[in-house]
């Protein structure tokens, strides 16, 4: 593997925690990779699996899913339903063939600006160490023929 | 070719079943409409006329093509940019063309894996363990068949498309339609859509045509249909445990299969509204399973084995990921085979 690469990750927060754990890091001055970039929603149960998919397609290496703590939801049980669209992915992703390791789940309440970073660094290190994520597609049997695919994002916005 | 003036229609299969055919034949009386307006000079499953009589005619000659199958192998592409070069308007015609539909599945085996299945088969007598080679020097020359390609491409991917029509296959009245507008548009009394569009289909969803109620419902299991003895003829499928593909699937076929007690296996492809199948479904799906603790929710999904084959029956060719990973190891060891 290439020790120079350097996983690009994205990573969704949650407007009422965990977006706000990241900003506690910073003005506390804990640091983390600058390999995360972070996406705000309204809420963890905006995560349509479209989002985490598309970031997949596009090259990110691994997607960072934040959210509130079960049972503290702003919108009351949102979080569950990401819960469930998680583990759905993971299940997906498996059957594809790619790691499902490549994305993570984690619960961050604003006070846990800390253990934000903890996971941050963290799931950096283990896409570092599963390597780049590479959807090459299609794959021709002689290089010298490759077709231009219309690549799907231009077919529609999400 | 004779030349009586009428505009040119061609239909051609890829790697299909044969049933979008069997569909434009069942437009009834309609389908002598066609022949009124058209002249049919290609459609190897209805008449004889072989590449070389298409290859022949001057690019654009022909004013419609109906281009159904997904692009498997060699054979598959060349007709496919044959039939663009060949063609005004170049209709992706079926889910197969569209999305990839049943044949796209194959997408998530590596090529060796079908070849196992196919020649290898418990129904399949076949002792030296032979398989195909695409070239064969044989004493009285080169022989060679369509090389098999490692995944299986959509039309739009090999080519470019004017419109799309989805369903496995089109309803009948949709095409009747389309060849309506055509015949029309020809006649300057319509316009096409935009090219890019999708024809004989809406743009909502099969829940919207549905007629079956939703309530707020969640499911601790989900089931096969055939394993039920009563169905609830009233209630949302989904909502009774039955994977139900509605939410994610493009209007158009008046949601047929709901009424008729079955569910949406979603073969309009996505609606407007869902960029990748599958994700809008996990949205959906997520939505009616109880459990608010890992353990539970996982169970309700051990009910559900083939998430991908749930997900993305017909749209795994042309969705984001295309199990694609899979693909590429493959390639990689087909390659180190070879050389």
């Amino acid at each position: 593997m290439n020790d120079t690469f350097e996983p690009v990750i994205i990573g969704f927060t949650c407007n009422w925690c965990s977006y706000r754990a990241a900003d506690l890091a910073g003005t506390a001055r804990v640091k983390y990779p600058p390999n995360i970039r972070l996406i705000r929603l309204m809420c963890s149960g905006r995560l349509d699996p479209t989002f985490v998919l598309k970031a997949l397609a596009s090259g990110a290496d691994g997607v960072l899913i934040t959210g509130c703590h079960p049972g503290e939801c702003h919108y009351l049980e949102q979080n569950y339903k990401t819960l469930r669209r998680y583990l759905m992915l993971r299940r997906v992703l498996t059957q594809m063939g790619i790691e499902p390791e490549r994305i993570k789940l984690v619960w961050a309440s604003a006070a846990e600006g800390v253990k934000l970073a903890q996971e941050i660094t963290d799931m950096v290190e283990q896409i570092r160490a599963l390597g780049p994520f590479k959807p090459r597609y299609p794959m021709p049997l002689n290089p010298s023929e490759v077709v231009e695919v219309q690549p799907v994002a231009e077919r529609g916005t999400v | 070719m004779s030349m009586n003036g009428k505009p040119k229609f061609a239909m051609y299969w890829a790697a299909s079943c044969g049933g979008c055919e069997i569909a434009v034949l069942n437009i009834h009386e309609k389908i002598l409409d066609v022949d009124a307006n058209f002249e049919v000079v290609f459609w190897p499953v209805a008449m004889d006329a072989k590449y070389k009589d298409v290859e022949a005619m001057p690019d654009e000659a022909i004013t419609l093509t109906l281009f159904n199958g997904g692009i498997r192998n060699a054979e598959n592409e060349a007709m496919a940019h044959l039939m663009r070069r060949k063609s005004k308007i170049l209709v992706a015609f079926g889910s197969c063309a569209c999305a990839g539909c049943i044949p796209g599945l194959a997408n998530l085996s590596t090529r060796e894996q079908i070849f196992e299945a196919v020649y290898d088969g418990v129904s399949t007598d076949n002792p030296m363990g032979l398989r195909p080679d695409f070239q064969w020097a044989a004493p009285e020359g080169n022989l060679h068949i369509p090389e098999f390609y490692p995944v299986l491409k959509t039309l739009d991917q090999v080519v470019a498309v004017d419109y799309y029509m989805p369903g496995c296959p089109p309803e009948s009245h949709q095409i009747a339609a389309v060849v309506d507008l055509v015949i029309q548009a020809l006649q300057g009394n319509a316009t096409l859509p935009p090219t890019g569009s999708v024809i004989g289909a809406g743009t909502s969803t099969v829940c919207d045509e549905c007629p079956r109620v939703r309530n707020v419902k969640t499911i601790q299991q989900f089931t096969r249909i055939q394993h039920l003895t009563e169905i609830d003829p009233n209630l949302c499928l989904l909502e009774q445990g039955i994977p139900c593909n509605g939410p994610a699937t493009r209007s158009g076929c008046g949601a047929l299969c709901p009424r008729a007690n079955a569910q949406c296996i979603g073969c309009y492809g996505s609606s407007d509204s869902a960029f990748d199948f599958g994700a809008r479904l996990m949205t959906a799906f997520a939505s009616v399973i109880e459990g608010k603790e890992p353990a539970e929710i996982e169970r309700v999904l051990d009910t559900l084995p083939d998430p991908v084959g749930q997900f993305y029956r017909f749209s795994l060719a042309h969705s984001l990921l295309r199990a694609a990973p899979l693909v590429l190891e493959e390639e990689e060891q087909y390659a180190t085979h070879q050389h």
